[in-house]
């Protein structure tokens, strides 16, 4: 059902019957690692490839998940899967090992969320029974995609991020225990004329905020009726601009219950290489499928805002001096 | 010493400015390389970057802009001797060393390491 002029309501509400997340080295070594099912201490992971690696990871969890549900993967209607390469070959390749219908999206960074409010809308619309969707990001494959390969060793600044090594993929369904998919409200384009690609943070925290903004509004709610509101990956930069700017739109928000998935995923005075935090797709899918459904499974978190957001430019439109537009997209989350 | 000491400091310094080049003026590292390349080249023109190489040494001949320099030298000494062509000619002549090398070790690496990642 429509909602405001960004939002709907999953009448139904859609069950995450199970959820499953893989990670790479650093993310083992992260505050979240628990979480992951699937941990690897070797970014090939055993491919001859990065980008073959970021396959297998997206195979893992999507195999997981459905161990894990007890569902075959014949049943699945629908793959719903997004990540950051070219053409998202991981996601399409990982497609074609599972054989399962699939839709490919790109919303960068915000695929995780974009692909869940697909996800809940078709299950929501009773078109199939269930629903596998994910997001993928490979810190080597990513750094290569949009700015140097790592092995160049281009200087980074203390705004740049770090991209999440994992996959995080979760299966909806009709009815079941778990978490409920309640609404989404998708994002439209903010683009705050920022051009640095090593400033992600900064350009995508006006979209953050311009969608929980829409989502307030629609819903008619405030932060207060959520026991917490976390962003995808805006790291420490982006974390505090969204904060002002709440306060420039004269929003209140918790402070303790607005956390940042890219900065919960690395503990930054350990990890000092992740900069500003972390960011890709597997950022939020790792976090938000991994811990944070972990978290309301056990009871701690009842009404979750999941809010990805994304950089929308290439390496051409950047080399064109284009300005970076960006995108986030929520869904509200309940036990 | 002191000349070891102020090879430290030119060195630097020509460090620095590239550091500016990248933090301040955002130029890529790709940029701000072929900047200073074409900036000793232009040094080396007007007849300030031997002097500059007498009197700090590895200081000046390390960095970047030293090899702008030596396209400049290669390219002046052979219009001298083959006129108009030996632009062509010398451009790469002193700098040969260097850039064979980057070729020759670079393929060499490719062998042993993985270089599409």
């Amino acid at each position: 059902m429509v909602k405001g002029s960004q939002s709907f309501i999953f009448d139904s509400q859609p069950v995450i019957i199970a959820s499953a997340t893989v990670g790479g080295p650093l993310e083992a070594e992260g505050p979240l690692s628990e979480d992951i099912d699937i941990l690897h201490d070797d970014p090939y992971m055993g491919q001859d490839s990065f980008e073959k690696a970021e396959k297998l990871m997206i195979e893992e969890a999507a195999m997981k998940a459905l161990e894990k549900a007890g569902v075959d993967k014949d049943e699945v209607g629908v793959f719903i899967s997004g990540d950051l390469i070219n053409q998202i070959i991981a996601s399409s390749f990982a497609a074609r090992t599972l054989g399962i219908p699939y839709l490919g999206i790109y919303g960068a960074c915000s695929s995780s969320m974009e692909g869940l409010a697909i996800a809940a809308s078709l299950v929501d619309g009773q078109k199939v029974k269930y629903v596998l969707t994910g997001a993928s990001s490979h810190n080597n494959s990513a750094e290569k995609q949009y700015r140097y390969p790592n092995e160049y060793g281009a200087q980074k600044p203390p705004t740049s991020q770090w991209t999440v090594t994992g996959a995080g993929v979760c299966l909806l369904t009709f009815q079941g225990k778990g978490p409920r998919v309640i609404g989404a409200t998708l994002g439209r384009i903010v683009d705050m004329g920022i051009t640095d690609p090593f400033n992600m943070g900064a350009a995508m925290a006006p979209a953050a905020v311009d969608t929980i903004k829409a989502h307030f509004r629609d819903f008619g709610i405030g932060s207060d009726y959520y026991d917490l509101i976390v962003t995808g990956d805006l790291g420490a930069v982006g974390h505090k601009i969204a904060l002002d700017k709440f306060k420039e739109n004269g929003i209140s928000i918790n402070e303790k219950a607005f956390l940042d998935c890219g900065m919960m995923i690395y503990d930054r005075e350990r990890q000092p290489q992740v900069f500003a935090g972390g960011s890709g797709c597997a950022s939020s899918a790792v976090t938000i499928y991994g811990h944070l459904l972990n978290e309301m499974r056990k009871g701690k978190i009842k009404r979750l805002l999941a809010v990805a957001t994304g950089a929308l430019h290439s390496p051409l439109s950047y080399q064109q001096k284009e300005s970076i537009p960006c995108i986030a997209h929520a869904v509200a989350i309940e036990m | 010493m002191e000349k070891i000491i102020w090879s430290f400091i030119v060195g630097g310094a020509i460090c620095v400015i590239g550091q500016i080049m990248m933090d301040v003026f955002k130029l890529t590292p790709a940029h701000t390389m072929s900047t200073l390349v074409v900036a000793g080249a232009i040094l080396g023109g007007l007849g300030l970057y031997e002097p500059l190489v007498k009197f700090a040494g590895a200081g000046a001949t390390v960095p970047i802009c030293s090899f702008g320099n030596s396209l400049l030298k290669g390219a002046m000494q052979e219009l001298n001797e083959h006129g108009a062509i030996g632009v062509l000619i010398g451009i790469f002549k002193l700098t040969s060393a260097g850039i064979s090398s980057a070729i020759i070790f670079g393929f060499i690496a490719s062998l042993i390491f993985k270089p599409k990642g």
